[in-house]
């Protein structure tokens, strides 16, 4: 009687839960499949008479391009950078929600607002208040007045990075606030009563007790970050060398129509998200089955 | 706590900077979307003179000619459908999980977890010449399909959390109390679901609001184009003229209203945002 039941169970949950699974199974699995697939054919849309099987030729041009290495150490640069000021800045918004003696509410509303926008619409924002023409930046005090920002590629980044942070600061101090929360206020009594500095107790007790908190963050904001297309899309398209490598994939696959070497920068970035997922979990122990998708 | 003068003063800074730091943007926007196209480029913060004729260019020509009225229906269309058919799925597939044992249920949730990690772009090519091929290039259900299972991971992880609260044996005491169990269903589950189901929605329709990778790569036309990528293709009145009034006055129509409603659900939304995030 009792198993007949669990078996019911059983039928019942698979049940509930199909329709959802064959949804997220549907664009991920067999796309990515079909990906590695075109990535060894010369697929090239203008072309279509040629084609056939070519093996690994796709990668080989790709990883031994130029292009492929500038747009991949532009990507790294701007995900480590924009990750680590904002898990400082992030870090410092959560203290402030969490120990602010008055405005919480204040603080917690205004950093939805960034949340709220649409990233093409944030990377809009911040080119025309960056542009030399229209911008307001140029007019304030300590900036040279005909700073052309998008006229060469480390100020697009510092433009672009300053985008990208403002845009997903609020996501990873809304986590590290639930972070924060966790830790029992005694611990901090308690290290006051025995003399420890604000520092001591931040860096002695805050750190060593958010550290999952921390790391599942950092891992969602890393893999996020490798995947920045929207702003530098709007920003430069990709000019004076400021590609990403997701630029790169949609150029060759959307712009060219090139399916072949487009999936093989695909697949090449599938495996980069994979490679960092893995670090995270095996080199730092970040305990994934407690973190959740981002927003 | 001892709470000095000094303490004040220094947690009014910090409170000023993070306030002025999430407003600047949205208040530019609105400053260079009300200015004059002669007064564009004054580089000035608050503009002199105010003109709502960025505005009035959107919504001239109605329906056919106007360049934004047909992808803010779109992105409305495409946003809403989508969040309704990822909540209903998302809902079962968390009901299922939150409270059935059966085996595989670690296996969804990771695998879930795993296509929230997904990067878009790897199947950007795959998908534009599937689509072709079926048809489904430049329509509707071509973007609310890679929508959907993208946004079903953040709405079964949201759902399960919120489900996991809910103290579901008050079913049971409606039924003993009389009640049919469609009534407690009705009457008991769903006000307690509701909540959490509000969440879930409004965080989906943020993420598919927010698309843009999708959006650029899936369409070509008015047809299917949604007010991300419309904006980016944003051309001026003749050649000669910068679109960037229009595309402030565009970009202020799509955000003051998502700013609004997330402002009065804000405490929803952190729950939502947060949900499951860390246990303790």
């Amino acid at each position: 009687m009792k198993s007949e039941r669990t078996r019911s169970e059983r039928k019942l949950a698979w049940m509930l839960c199909a329709p959802a699974v064959v949804a997220m199974l549907l664009v991920t699995a067999y796309p990515i499949v079909y990906a590695v697939i075109l990535s060894l054919q010369d697929v090239d849309l203008r072309f279509p008479d040629e084609g056939g099987f070519v093996g690994l030729s796709n990668y080989t041009a790709v990883l031994s391009s130029d292009l492929w290495w500038t747009d991949f150490f532009n990507t790294v640069l701007i995900m480590v950078i924009s990750v680590a000021i904002e898990l400082v800045l992030g870090m410092a918004i959560a203290l402030v929600m969490y120990r602010a003696i008055f405005g919480r509410g204040v603080v917690r509303t205004s950093v939805l607002i960034p949340y709220g926008i649409i990233t093409v619409v944030a990377a809009f924002a911040w080119q025309f208040a960056f542009s030399p023409e229209t911008g307001f930046v140029n007019n304030l005090p300590l900036i040279p007045d005909e700073k052309d920002w998008f006229g060469g590629r480390f100020s697009s980044f510092a433009v672009i990075i300053m985008a990208e942070v403002w845009k997903t600061t609020p996501f990873m101090a809304l986590l590290l606030l639930a972070g924060l929360v966790t830790i029992d206020s005694q611990l901090y009594e308690a290290a006051r009563v025995d003399g420890a500095t604000a520092w001591q107790r931040f860096t002695r007790i805050t750190l060593p007790l958010m550290k999952p908190a921390i790391l599942v963050a950092l891992l969602f904001r890393t893999l996020d970050a490798f995947r920045v297309f929207d702003t530098i899309f709007i920003m430069t398209r990709g000019a004076l060398d400021t590609e990403s490598v997701s630029i790169l994939g949609y150029n060759q696959l959307i712009s060219r129509l090139n399916l072949g070497l487009g999936s093989a920068v695909s697949v090449l970035i599938f495996i980069c998200v994979f490679l960092i997922a893995f670090v995270f979990v095996r080199g730092f122990g970040a305990k994934v089955e407690e973190g959740r998708p981002g927003g | 706590m001892e709470r000095s003068s000094r303490d004040y003063v220094l947690w009014t800074i910090a409170i000023a900077l993070v306030v002025i730091f999430a407003l600047i943007p949205v208040l530019w926007l609105i400053s260079i979307s009300l200015k004059p196209p002669e007064a564009l480029t004054d580089q000035k913060f608050i503009p002199a003179d105010i003109s709502f004729d960025n505005y009035k260019s959107l919504f001239e020509g109605g329906i056919d000619d106007s360049p934004f009225i047909k992808p803010l229906i779109n992105s409305i269309g495409i946003a809403l459908i989508t969040t309704a058919i990822s909540i209903v799925l998302a809902s079962f597939c968390a009901y299922a999980i939150a409270r059935l044992e059966f085996p595989g249920k670690r296996v969804i949730l990771a695998g879930a977890l795993a296509i929230a990690m997904f990067p878009p772009i790897s199947t950007v090519g795959p998908l534009f010449d599937m689509w072709r091929a079926l048809g489904l290039y430049d329509t509707w259900l071509g973007l609310i399909i890679p929508y959907l299972t993208f946004s079903l991971p953040l709405a079964i992880y949201v759902l399960v959390a919120f489900f996991r609260e809910i103290p579901w044996e008050l079913e049971q005491a409606a039924q003993v109390d009389g009640a049919t169990p469609f009534q407690a269903f009705t009457k008991v589950i769903v006000p307690l679901a509701a909540p959490g189901v509000f969440t879930a929605a409004i965080l989906v329709f943020i993420f598919c609001w927010n698309d843009f990778l999708f959006a650029i790569s899936l369409t070509s036309s008015d047809a299917s184009r949604t007010v991300p990528a419309a904006l980016a293709f944003f051309t001026g009145e003749s050649s000669f003229t910068a679109p960037t009034g229009s595309i402030a006055a565009a970009a202020v129509v799509v955000t003051v209203p998502i700013i609004v409603f997330v402002l009065i659900f804000q405490r929803r939304i952190v729950a939502g945002l947060t949900a499951g995030a860390v246990k303790g």
